[in-house]
């Protein structure tokens, strides 16, 4: 059995060099920023300088992280929220992140299948992205895809993450407001909490608000915050039922968001967030780097994994010492 | 191939990651061969990014735009390939996106295959071709087309 | 009800001190010498198999769960006659391009032997979608006859007298409306609707898991399927409201257990639907029909009849206390397995074919359809359809297979195989149960996993060279072609007469009246005791097309997003 390929015609690909690249960015054509969030993602240092170019026209737009436990309804939610910002006439940006395996380090990536394409999604721009494994790495790329659809005039970007694992968790705080999404009926007790990432919530959404048990599920949670005492902060995390399966209340997420926004520019806090988001970014991208390094300089590694199995070495000489930090005796 | 110096693109750490978008067309709603398909290029280390169903050819381009994706692969059972890979073909020319590579798989007689390379197919999958087979395919027509 | 043993302790024991005797001397000796090819033996779904049966290994089994055909718990059958009666009806599905040229394809049929009419529809009439409607770009009469009014309808039977011969219609979500139209078509012509006999699919919950076409949300396009059952057991006793449809639950992936346990699962939902709403089990359930496939594995398939005949029975007197013996025995028409077919030398599937045909008279059909040789390119020609029906006329008229009633029965292999598939099937619709019932597990996707978990399985025992495909995987002739295959030709101008035919029909109609009577069927959708299916055949009277009355119904209840699921 084989396969038919067209053999004269087929098709060749010229590498546009990335500095090309962002003058089509900026001016919102998809191809190229499509292009250039490929290159962050695989870390070409040829798209190093370009993306350092578009960092500076960026700034503009508010980052929106939606984590939640598997199951939640988070694609669903964000294609809701897509059609009620499109409908507004605003160009959101989407950055949907879910696991690579981590047998072949593929993925199936399926937040599409619930998000209405060309019709209801106005100018949306969806990309779907895989965790890929990498330590840090994750927060580094999908931010710098981020500045990619910031540059290009995408607000709200909306980063969308599995609440389950350091990275993902990661990822989604370095966003200006944060949702945190709870579903009915998952469990007995709320599932974001067994995830631990129920303090991170900016604002908390009760999926699939048309189910019985929803309603046990949003008091529990009002509960939970109400012991949760002032954090000096004038901020209160409402907590909002909402159906995406029939849009209903998705206006008044949407609404929630936007207030928030408005909070952080009123009070001043905008720019300790900047400040905290730029902070993960850096770190997180050194940790990356260094990750990187190791696997690059794997003989040294082994070098000094045998030394400190032999106990020649103890293991912070010789963290130290690959670091550059101290020489080895 | 066209010559061209990627620069240090070319060491980047790791090898560039294949990426398709499975995509069903029109009102067929036999999945079965686009989700084995999509599970099969997923332990073959591709991202796959899978449209679910009922997608305009539209709306396929659109994603595989964004989406950024090597390779469109579309299934079909329904016998209406030919004009769903034709208008296919031309909205990616539309809109400037002939890089992008169109694998035909499922239900297609042979009788078929001259008009669907003519409209633009890359290559035409049998159902019965093995897993490798496809992979092999898929990562040819890339390496062929080169890095972009 | 006692149960009685087959055999007496005795003989059992002797059997069994027999067996250890023959598998420590003559088979150990033999096997040194000759191993055996495989280490495991098992059926499709995983049942593992022994060497030989022998009475040892039905003992357990009560004489009861036999019974007698026609007689429950209907494992040997469900008429007391079986084939000596009637035979099976050769029922086999035709369905392309506008309405007469499928009216053409039904005269040439019946000429050639066919004993039961059966509809495909085109994709977007089941979806319910006009011919004019921009999704329907490319798919017109294409894998089925395009229908968007009652005219087309009237067209579809044409010279066709449908008192006298049985009309399947194979469609789904639009099936209300189609059950409208032909009510409306032999109104029109005067016939007695007490006499009209024949079947819908109408089978929604197996279309979000298996089929893939829907319009609206599960729990609206159940409620649809509750008004048709309800209003055809008194319009139209004679009609069977839904065919119950593993076939495609198998199409997708899923093995014989799952193709059986998944449909119980569904009936159990329909039937708690209708009897919520104030129906007694006795009035619809003896309308109740199945669906399911005759696949490759032989004996495998014919027990999954046998079991499925046994589950259905049990569930409708224990679960539904149903009185009526025919409201407990499941009468179902077979198609042989389309995945089977292979594109390489496709006479091949004449053999398939005829070997799956003969496992579903074994296993007690009632009525079948036999896939065409050329239905893995395209939908079947004239001649393989003329093929596929002397496949059933040989099988029936030459090889004497229906002399005598369930001819397995009995059967060490037979009946512990299908006691086993029973119990697997049993377990199956616990978990279903336990798990919140089929309406709650097909909105979160649990019978979509595991479908396509069986089939990537299956894919991967393909893949390996584990599954023998002839021709395929195992001698493959490299030489051999298929450009030169004859199939079956598109007709390129059937969209636009359908178009042509829709624009006629909405310049001459009364769009005043259709405009009160759809918003009638609205405010009659948004409460859930109303049965939409007067005012839905008053509207198709009035010339409103299917599409207009599906969309309107969106309106109400939205469309259907389906869950991530690869």
């Amino acid at each position: 059995m084989t396969i038919v390929t067209h053999s004269r015609t087929a098709k060749r690909g010229t590498y546009t060099p990335s500095a090309a690249l962002v003058k089509d960015v900026l001016a919102g054509r998809a191809i190229a920023i499509a292009r250039m969030i490929s290159r962050a993602e695989e870390g070409y240092p040829e798209a190093a300088e370009a993306l350092a170019e578009l960092y500076k026209h960026g700034g503009n737009a508010h980052i929106v992280g939606i984590t939640g436990v598997p199951g939640a309804g988070k694609s669903t939610l964000v294609s809701a929220l897509i059609k009620a910002y499109a409908a507004e006439g605003r160009k959101v940006g989407v950055i949907a992140v879910d696991p690579s395996s981590p047998y072949s380090g593929g993925a199936i990536l399926g937040d599409r299948v619930r998000m209405s394409e060309t019709a209801a999604a106005g100018g949306a721009f969806v990309r779907s992205m895989a965790t890929r494994g990498h330590l840090g790495g994750l927060t580094r790329a999908t931010l710098q895809a981020v500045d990619v659809l910031d540059a290009a005039g995408y607000s709200p970007i909306i980063i969308e993450t599995v609440g389950v694992g350091q990275d993902e968790v990661e990822v989604v705080t370095a966003a200006h407001t944060v949702v945190v999404l709870s579903a009915p009926g998952l469990g007995d007790d709320i599932q974001a909490i067994k995830a631990g990432i129920l303090e991170i919530a900016d604002i908390h959404a009760v999926s699939k608000c048309d189910k019985p048990e929803a309603s046990a599920t949003v008091s529990a949670l009002q509960g939970m915050l109400s012991l949760g005492g002032g954090s000096g902060s004038h901020w209160t995390s409402p907590v909002l039922p909402v159906s995406a399966v029939s849009g209903e209340r998705i206006a008044e997420l949407k609404d929630a968001i936007g207030a928030h926004w408005a909070h952080l520019h009123d009070t001043g806090e905008l720019a300790a967030r900047q400040r905290a988001i730029c902070k993960t970014r850096i770190l997180g991208t050194a940790r990356h780097l260094f990750q990187q390094k190791f696997q690059q300089e794997s003989a040294t590694l082994e070098t000094h994994i045998r030394a400190v199995t032999e106990r020649r070495m103890d293991p912070s000489v010789a963290a130290r010492a690959l670091l550059g930090w101290e020489e080895i005796r | 191939m066209t010559e061209t110096n990627l620069g240090d693109a070319a060491t980047a750490e790791a090898p560039e990651t294949i990426r398709v978008l499975v995509a069903k067309l029109g009102l067929d709603g036999h999945d079965r061969g686009a989700k084995v398909v999509a599970r099969i290029l997923r332990d073959a280390g591709m991202e796959v990014i899978y449209t679910g169903l009922y997608k305009t050819p539209k709306d396929v381009v659109h994603a595989a735009i964004q989406e950024d994706v090597d390779v469109i692969g579309v299934s079909l059972l329904s016998g209406s390939h030919v004009p769903l890979f034709r208008e296919l073909c031309r909205c990616l020319r539309e809109e400037g996106a002939e890089h992008v590579l169109v694998v035909a798989g499922g239900v297609i007689p042979e009788q078929d295959y001259a008009a669907l390379l003519e409209s633009g197919v890359d290559a035409i999958v049998p159902q019965e071709a093995r897993s490798d087979l496809i992979v092999t395919t898929i990562e040819g027509l890339i390496a062929a087309r080169g890095r972009i | 009800m006692t149960d009685t043993t087959l055999f007496s302790t005795q003989a059992i024991d002797n059997i069994r001190e027999s067996q250890a005797e023959w598998e420590e001397g003559a088979l150990a000796a033999f096997l040194k010498t000759r191993p055996e090819e495989k280490a495991v033996y098992e059926t499709e779904s995983g049942i593992p198999l022994k060497r030989i049966y022998t009475a040892a290994d039905v003992a357990d089994i009560p004489a009861e769960e036999l019974g007698f055909p026609g007689a429950y718990p209907f494992t040997r059958g469900v008429y007391p006659t079986m084939y000596r009666g009637r035979p099976w009806t050769i029922r086999q599905v035709a369905g392309f391009g506008n309405p007469e040229a499928t009216n053409q394809r039904y005269k040439y049929m019946i000429q050639t032997g066919q004993t039961g009419l059966s509809t495909d529809f085109d994709l977007p009439t089941l979806l319910g979608l006009d011919s004019d409607d921009p999704m329907a770009f490319g798919e017109v009469g294409r894998v089925g006859v395009a229908i968007d009014t009652m005219e087309d309808v009237d067209r579809l039977f044409d010279g066709i007298d449908l008192e006298k011969i049985s009309v399947s219609l194979t469609i789904n979500p639009s099936a209300w409306v189609v059950y409208a139209m032909f009510v409306a078509v032999a109104e029109q012509r005067g016939l007695d609707l007490h006499k009209l006999t024949g079947t819908l699919q109408a089978d929604p919950l197996k279309e979000y898991v298996a089929q893939k076409e829907w319009i609206y949300p599960v729990r609206p396009a159940v409620r649809l399927l509750r008004d048709l059952i309800m209003y055809s057991a008194k319009a139209t006793p004679k009609i069977n409201p839904v065919s119950l449809s593993g076939y495609h639950l198998s199409d997708v992936g899923g093995n014989a257990l799952q193709e059986i346990a998944f449909t119980m699962a569904f009936t159990i939902s329909y039937c708690e639907e209708v009897t919520k709403a104030g129906m007694d089990i006795d009035d619809f359930a003896p309308r109740l029909s199945f669906f399911f496939i005759s696949h490759q594995d032989f004996f495998e398939q014919i027990c999954k009849f046998r079991a499925a005949r046994r589950v259905y029975a049990k569930i409708m007197a224990e679960r539904f206390n149903a009185k009526k013996p025919e409201s407990m025995r499941l009468r179902v028409h077979v198609q042989t397995a389309a995945m089977s077919l292979t594109k390489v030398e496709h006479h091949n599937n004449l053999m398939r074919t005829a070997i799956q045909a003969l496992g579903a008279v074994l296993g007690g059909c009632q009525s079948m359809h036999t896939n065409g040789l050329d239905e893995a390119f395209a939908i079947p020609t004239e001649e393989a359809m003329k093929l596929a029906i002397r496949t059933q006329q040989i099988i029936r008229e030459e090889i004497n297979v229906t002399s005598v009633i369930d001819p397995l029965g009995g059967s060490y292999f037979i009946e512990r195989l299908t006691k086993d598939m029973e119990t697997e099937m049993w377990k199956m619709l616990d978990e279903v149960q336990e798990r919140g019932g089929a309406i709650q597990l097909v909105e979160e996707g649990w019978f979509q996993q595991k479908l396509a978990d069986s089939a990537y399985a299956t894919f991967k025992k393909i893949d390996s060279g584990e599954k023998i495909s002839v021709g395929v995987n195992k001698f493959a002739d490299e030489a051999s072609s298929t450009a030169d295959v004859h199939i079956h030709p598109y007709d390129d101008h059937c969209t636009q007469l359908q178009i042509d035919r829709l624009k006629i029909i909405r310049a001459n109609r009364d769009d005043a009246r259709i405009k009160s009577l759809m918003a009638e069927l609205v405010e009659q959708a948004r409460s859930d005791d109303v049965n939409l299916l007067p005012t839905t055949i008053e509207l198709v009277k009035a010339k409103a097309t299917l599409g207009e009355i599906c969309s309107a119904l969106r309106e109400v209840w939205g469309s259907y997003d389906e869950p991530m699921i690869v």
